[in-house]
This record gives structure tokens, sequence and C-alpha cells, in this order.
């Protein structure tokens, strides 16, 4: 039990983007909710093969545009119709036209933090270390090779037997990482 | 990944099927817009006021269809100039459209007999001693005007000629050399074509009100033709797709794509509307702010267009901008559908709240010949296109970047 403990995960390499796609199919129907595929590059259609849900990102942004915008339009308001009041070439305090610009930026500003900052969030990054990098193998990751790491953590998670899993779907390499 | 599409195309799967809806409606198309033509002409002889309407009518049917014709061959341009891939399943629908080109040259000449009507704020004898006609006169006067006007044409035509000819001569030889002439020929075509789209809109739309002026106007209508091809881009894939092949063609995220374009370049034209507005409301000068005066303000007649400046801000920009946005929406050939429907819609809307407001009389609100109008010359602008749509290739069959344009995916 003591082992079980102090593992992060198991750790299994493919050699081609293809070989990982079937496997993240195979590893997505056997229900395993814990884990992740690593790639040199994008792989087309590899979330669908994943079975990852539709990223929460853009309620963050629908959200945070929202306010920017609605934000904005109550400060120009507030400057100029109650805190500063100060007619300007001859037109009414409130005038809408005017404050448009200025609530499309902050709309958009907003919106852009919310896309950078919630999917950094969303991401847990900035994370200064994780247990993978524990694995030699895995520096292959930026270059050439292909990974799928399932974590201890997963209900259906058992060392050998997803060890032996990892294998039959086609990993050229499997092994244990330690947290 | 993709799945694996097979390299090489089957020609008979590639062409519109004899049993398919689409290839009986171009014929029937073109009779029924000579007919509907026929017969707002003979409703209107007779009053010189009738004739009037009709050529207002025409005129606002006209600039309307040709914006969609004008979308069509910037975007078949640009998709030669940036060697897109993606689009090229297509492509050949708006090549189609873009070849229908000689039809708005020769539908040009009605136009002719409107200097005493439509352009009467500046050709007639009682506005010569008007300062502001008078300093533009050099520019806009009749001789000009129609030498210019003939020159705009010519222009549209060849170049839409041009491309379709090559795009088909390539799907019987598939000379992988024609996609780099009509790559290099592009780049000045794009330059004519942004001049004379410009200056059509202010020959055409903006000395309509002779006092009124904007240099952002050529931009305005060009942006309502590129967003208005992407809605006709979408609808004629989805017509073309059902009891096709095609869907093996262009896929859902063909759709998806010309979705985001559409939603795109419809926020690309609130933009230049709002600028266009904005600018004229804070500089405040009578001979500008009358163009939105006469559109909204009682005191100007603008009491009957008060509506349709409203349906635009809301129907042009609100609606579409929150209904498009999804992801779900977009990928969703019904409601893309819908959503571009609606676009085409609004667009007239757009039109026809350029145009008329500069004719003031009683008989100037939407009806019976405007409806005339909009079936005669987009029965046949649809019945041309329709007839090289069952002619040709549904796709550019030997083109280079077929494949990819096949096996094109969202990330």
């Amino acid at each position: 039990m003591s082992q079980k403990q102090n593992l992060y995960g198991v750790l299994a390499e493919f050699p081609t983007a293809s070989a990982i796609y079937h496997a993240c199919e195979k590893v997505r129907d056997k229900g395993f909710k814990n884990w992740d595929a690593h790639t040199p590059f994008p792989v087309h259609g590899l979330e669908k093969a994943m079975g990852l849900k539709p990223s929460k990102v853009p309620w963050i942004v629908l959200v945070l545009g929202l306010s920017g915008a609605s934000g904005g339009m109550l400060l120009q308001w507030w400057i100029n119709t109650q805190a500063y009041p100060l007619v300007i070439s001859g037109k009414p305090l409130f005038s809408w036209q005017a404050f448009v610009p200025v609530t499309f930026e902050l709309g958009v500003l907003l919106g852009a933090f919310g896309a950078v900052f919630g999917m950094l969030f969303i991401n847990r990054l900035p994370m200064w270390y994780h247990s993978l990098f524990r694995s030699q193998r895995f520096e292959k990751v930026t270059d050439d090779k292909f990974f799928i790491s399932i974590e201890a953590c997963d209900p259906k998670f058992d060392p050998t037997a997803t060890s032996k899993m990892l294998t039959e779907l086609g990993a050229t390499h499997v092994e244990l990482v330690e947290q | 990944m993709s799945s694996n599409h097979s390299k090489a195309i089957n020609p008979s799967e590639v062409m519109l099927p004899q049993s398919h809806w689409l290839s009986k409606t171009p014929v029937v198309a073109l009779v029924l817009g000579l007919v509907a033509l026929g017969i707002a002409l003979a409703m209107s002889l007779g009053s010189h006021e009738k004739v009037e309407l009709l050529q207002w009518s025409f005129h606002t049917s006209y600039l309307y269809f040709l914006s969609m014709a004008l979308g069509a061959l910037f975007f078949v341009l640009v998709q030669f100039a940036t060697r897109a891939g993606w689009s090229v399943v297509v492509r050949r629908f708006a090549e189609n459209y873009a070849a229908t080109l000689p039809l708005f040259a020769l539908l040009f000449l009605p136009m002719l007999t409107g200097f005493h009507s439509l352009f009467h704020h500046w050709t007639g004898e009682e506005y010569k001693a008007d300062p502001l006609i008078a300093a533009k006169s050099a520019y806009l006067n009749v001789p000009f005007f129609v030498v210019r006007g003939f020159i705009y044409v010519l222009i549209w035509s060849i170049i839409g000629v041009y491309y379709y000819r090559n795009s088909v001569r390539q799907d019987e030889t598939g000379d992988k050399s024609i996609t780099v002439k009509l790559q290099k020929s592009s780049y000045p075509s794009i330059a004519l074509f942004a001049l004379s789209i410009s200056f059509c809109a202010f020959d055409w739309i903006m000395s309509l009100d002779p006092h009124w002026y904007t240099t952002m106007f050529g931009v305005y209508y060009f942006a309502g033709s590129i967003m208005v091809v992407y809605a006709l881009l979408l609808l004629t894939t989805l017509a073309v797709r059902g009891r096709t092949k095609m869907s093996h063609y262009v896929t859902v995220e063909h759709i998806h794509d010309l979705g985001k374009l559409l939603f795109g370049f419809n926020v690309f034209w609130t933009y230049i509307a709002f600028s266009q507005y904005f600018l004229i409301w804070y500089g405040n000068i009578p001979e500008e702010t009358l163009f939105y005066a006469k559109r909204s303000l009682a005191d100007y007649g603008g009491a009957q267009w008060l509506p349709w400046s409203i349906a635009l801000m809301v129907g042009h920009f609100a609606v579409p901008f929150l209904f498009l946005m999804s992801r779900h929406i977009k990928r969703q050939p019904l409601l893309v559908g819908l959503g571009a429907t609606w676009m085409l819609i609004i667009h007239y809307v757009d039109i026809h709240w350029l145009i008329r407001p500069n004719w003031v009389n009683e008989l100037n609100s939407f009806g019976i010949i405007d409806v005339l109008t909009l079936v005669g010359i987009g029965g046949l602008f649809f019945g041309v296109a329709g007839l090289l749509l069952k002619r040709k290739s549904l796709v550019p069959q030997k083109d280079p970047r077929l494949t990819e344009s096949m096996s094109f995916e969202n990330m």
C-alpha cells in the first residue's frame, strides 16, 4: 500500500500519432477519468478520442467580457453625469455614442484576460514541478514520442493491471512514476 | 485524426444529379424573373410617379444582388491570393456567382434612364447654382458617370468570367499551373476590385444624396457584400449537400468555418457602420448629419425610416451577434442556415435603408413593386448561377489543394 501512496501514476510511450490516437480511444472507453495524453504537436481530433468535455474557458470569457463592457459604460456614465458633469461640444451629458469605444475596448480587454488567465487557472498553471518530469524518457515528448499518463488517483487504477493494459494497447515502453 | 478520403475523385460524384431539385430550378427562376420584371414594368407604365418608383425599386434590388456577386468575386480572389486550402470545396459556388457579373453589366443599362429621377439631385439645372454640387461637378457629371459605370461593370465581368473559365478548364486538364496563374492575377484584380467597388458605391448610392459625403462609404458597401456572400455560400452548400455525394466533400467543418466568417464579417460591418455614424455624430456638420436625420428624425421626414434604422441596429448586429456566437450553432446545419437566411434578409433592409430615404414621395414604401424587382433580378441572378452550377463539377475536382480542403478540420 505504501508503494501506491507514493505513486503518481503510469507513463506509457507510443511511437506514432495514430498509435496514441487509438490507444486514447481505448483508455476512454475503459472509463478512466484522471489521465492525459502528451504529444509533441497538436494531433487533430485527439480531444474526441480522449472524450474531453468542451472547455469552460468560453463561459469565463463571456462573463468577463460582459462585465467589462457594462462596467465601462457604467464608469463613463458615472464620471460624465455624476462625478464631473461637463458639457462637451454641446452634446448631452450622457452621450452613449461617445462611450462606445471605451465600452468596447473594456469588453475586449476583460474578455482577453478571461481567456488567458481562465486558461491558466483551469490548467493549474503556472506549475513549477510535475511528477512526470522524473521520467527520463518523457523528455522525448518535445521531440518525437507520444505519451499517455494515467494517474494513481483514478478509481480504476492498479499498478500492474493498468501497465499491462497499456502494453496491450501498443505502448513500446511502460513505467511507473513516483510522486 | 481525419478519416482517410480516397484521393481519386469520381467525376460523376461531383456533378449535380439530374434528379436533384436544384437542376430543375434555374430555368424556372429565369422565367419567373423575366415575368416578374415584365409585370413590374406593365404595372408602372403610364404614370410618371410609378415609373419613378420602379426605377428606385430596380436600383435597390440591383445593388442588393450585385453586392452578392461582388462578394463572391472577392471571396474567389482572396482564396487564390492567400493560397487557401480549406475553402477549395466551396470555391466553385463562389466562382459561379462571380461569373454572373456580365448579367449585372446588362442590368446596369436601366440605371442610365435614371438621370431625371434617381440622380436628379445633381443632374437637374436648378442645382447648378448649389455651391456644394458645383464644386463636385468635375467628378459628378453625366458623361463621366456613364463612362465610370461601364468601366466598373467591365472590370467585374472580365475578372469574374476569367476566374470561372480557368477554374473549369482545370477540371478537364488538371493543369496545376492554372492555380499559380490565377494566384498571380489575383493581386492586381483585388486592387481593381477595391477601387471599382468603392467608386461604384460613391456613384450609385452616395450620389443619390449629393450633399452628403463620407470617405468610408466604399468600405461600408463592401462590408455588407463580403458579409452576405458567406450567408449565400452557406445556403448554397446546404442546398447542394442534400441528396448528393457532396457531404463527403463539404463537411460540417467547412460549414463551421463559413459560419465563423459570416459572424466575423457581420461584426466588421457593424464596426464600419458604427464608425461612420460615430464620426458624423461627433463632427456634427449639417450636410453630413442630414443623412442620419433623414433616417431617424420626424422633422426631416425620418419617421418612416426610424423603424428601419432600429431594425438594422437590432437585426444586423445584436441578434446575429448573439445567435451566431456559439460554436454549437455554427456546427448545426439547420441553425446556421437559419442565421444565414436572416442575414440575407437583413442585408436587403440595409440596402433599402441606404437608397430609398433619398426619394421623397408618398409611394415610397416597401411594396409589391419591390417584391417584383427582387424576384425579377434575383430570379435572373440565381437562374444564371444555377445553370452554371449544373453545367460543371460542383467542386474544382482537379485543384491541387482539393484533398487538403476535404480533410480540413477545426481544432
